[in-house]
């Protein structure tokens, strides 16, 4: 039986991944979950110096999934390459690092920065986060933008690259074509869906930034279409995103067209999924006879 | 630290305490771990709801392996636990958080202060005081003192109502001030505006208080980043001045603290 699946020459054990922001960098989940059972760690999002995020509330409950707005908090490069890369070593696991900033130069210093960790397995571009210089419109919600910071980033990777794309867009497609195009190695998706929530009986906004992130349970139908549609749009390996509870969940996203998967918010509800969804898909290959992964995606 | 787990607990016993508030015992191979001022993550059943509910320890026995939470019910998922009973089975993660300075209490007066559902988690806090010259003065809303008598076992309570109906009528400064109550260490949980006037008043005795904090909270284990507090100095994880209640608190020395 194989599980390994391949993305841009790098090959993980199985398809399953951490999304970037649900699970730190594993060092708080480490109690819960053997990280050498799982196919990538993907970090939390960090910049080129720390970022103090958004005030409280950050996080709210929705019917299904919850909303946050953490603001990307994160101490910056040099304290993630010193503690988070160093605590990641211990583990037979790959590293995808996600890399946020506020401007083009922002990512490249992380990115330049990152090149010669050998740590580093593949790096992650968040383009959700609002493009300061350029009307605060997020990166990965303009075509034209995305290919211009793919295109940017490409050029100073020494790792290969995966965009992470927004699913706040008129059409998908178009941007995961726009990221291929510009040299991306792989995209991601889906990123949260922007939401939000009232709180009726204080009459404030549930979240201090009045709008946060949705994700969980209720969004993956979104995710799925979106893999779906990206992942027919697109020649690059799609990693899907959105909602995954179990592995039949991670399954239907590979059905879809992902090459593999990443768990989010459901690891706060159990911190323990992503292993179960590591055993999960294994005894779903053997009982439906499934002897290589790689066979199952985009079969419908 | 011990190791946290998510757990099913076994409900022991469950009553009404006060008016909306219930009283739970639960048993969980990790009450022995458990430090007065931790929480635990109370996983609801209904799937509408994603994240656990943070609820302090309230007190812990070790014979029957049990903890009891007293929490009041706020919403879906607390709604949701007070018709547990005894037999049922709940998913709790824990134990979190770090819990009160037991040691900062040595030989000094001290007094344990807990106002509405902040009066809870003071009551193991006083048990494991038991020695040390130890005040409780609890703040309620009205004649519903809950816990008070409970308190009188292990210190000397004093109650401050809003409604004047027992105790002192005010705040439990007003009480800690009327009662002319001696302090050189506060422990103290409740809300934000009692714990600004705690840190303020015991800034202008002299003494040192321990504050635990409350917060929209996500994982409880301090991966999100969801539950920060404003600190004086750079917290330890993201150098920010933020530390995460969940895992640096939910207790502070409050002079580390920007509130």
């Amino acid at each position: 039986m194989n599980t390994t699946v391949e993305i841009a020459g790098v090959k993980f054990k199985n398809p399953v991944m951490t999304a970037s922001g649900t699970f730190g960098s594993g060092m708080e989940y480490a109690d819960f979950v053997d990280l050498n059972k799982l196919g990538a760690v993907v970090t939390k999002g960090v910049a080129n110096v720390p970022w103090p995020g958004n005030p409280v509330p950050r996080v709210a409950e929705v019917y299904g999934g919850m909303l946050n707005a953490i603001g990307l908090q994160n101490p910056g490069i040099d304290v993630f390459v010193e503690r988070d890369l160093d605590f990641l070593k211990k583990y037979d696991t790959k590293v995808i690092v996600n890399v946020c900033g506020k401007s083009v130069e922002d990512y490249l210093e992380v990115v330049e920065r990152l090149g010669d960790e050998e740590r580093v397995d593949m790096l992650e571009i968040n383009v959700s986060c609002p493009n300061v210089k350029e009307g605060a419109i997020a990166f990965g919600q303009n075509k034209d933008a995305l290919y211009d910071i793919t295109e940017k980033i490409k050029k100073v990777a020494k790792q290969p690259i995966i965009m992470k794309l927004s699913p706040n867009v008129t059409s998908i497609s178009e941007m995961a074509k726009a990221a291929e195009a510009a040299g991306a190695d792989a995209i991601s998706l889906i990123n949260t869906i922007t939401g939000m929530k009232i709180d009726i009986y204080k009459r404030k906004f549930a979240l201090a930034n009045k709008t946060g992130g949705m994700s969980g349970p209720a969004i993956k139908p979104v995710a799925v279409r979106m893999v779906y549609e990206a992942s027919h749009a697109v020649d690059i390996p799609v990693i899907g995103m959105g909602g995954i509870a179990n592995a039949e969940d991670a399954i239907e996203f590979i059905m879809a067209g992902a090459t593999a998967v990443a768990v989010g918010a459901m690891n706060f509800h159990d911190p323990y999924t992503t292993e179960k969804v590591v055993d999960g898909i294994e005894e779903y290959m053997k009982k439906y006879g499934v002897e290589d992964i790689n066979d199952i995606r985009k079969i419908v | 630290m011990a190791k946290k787990m998510k757990k099913e607990a076994k409900v022991l016993s469950q009553k009404l305490l006060a008016d909306g508030i219930y009283d739970m015992w639960l048993e969980t191979p990790f009450a022995g771990d458990v430090k007065p001022g931790q929480f635990v993550g109370v996983y609801p059943v209904n799937k509408s709801t994603l994240l656990p509910r943070p609820i302090s320890i309230c007190e812990v026995d070790t014979d029957r392996s049990a903890i009891r939470l007293v929490y009041r019910v706020v919403g879906t998922g607390t709604a949701e636990f007070a018709l547990y009973q005894p037999g049922d089975y709940i998913n709790i993660l824990g134990p979190l958080g770090n819990g009160f300075p037991l040691e900062a209490a040595k030989g000094k007066k001290v007094v344990v202060m807990g106002g509405g559902i902040g009066v809870p988690p003071l009551l193991e806090t006083a048990k494991r005081l038991s020695g040390e010259d130890v005040s409780a003065v609890m703040g309620y809303r009205n004649s519903e003192t809950f816990l008070s008598d409970e308190f009188s076992k292990y210190s000397k309570m004093y109650a401050a109502t809003e409604d004047g109906s027992v105790g002192t009528k005010g705040n439990v400064i007003d009480a800690l001030k009327s009662e002319k109550i001696d302090c050189d260490v506060i422990f103290a949980c409740g809300p934000m505006p009692m714990l600004r006037a705690i840190k303020a008043y015991a800034s202008e005795v002299g003494a040192k208080a321990y504050l635990s904090l409350e917060e929209r909270m996500a994982c409880g284990v301090g991966a999100c980043l969801g539950c920060i507090c404003k600190t004086k100095e750079i917290d330890g994880h993201s150098h920010v001045h933020n530390a995460r209640i969940c895992t640096d608190g939910p207790v502070f020395d409050a002079d580390d603290l920007e509130m």
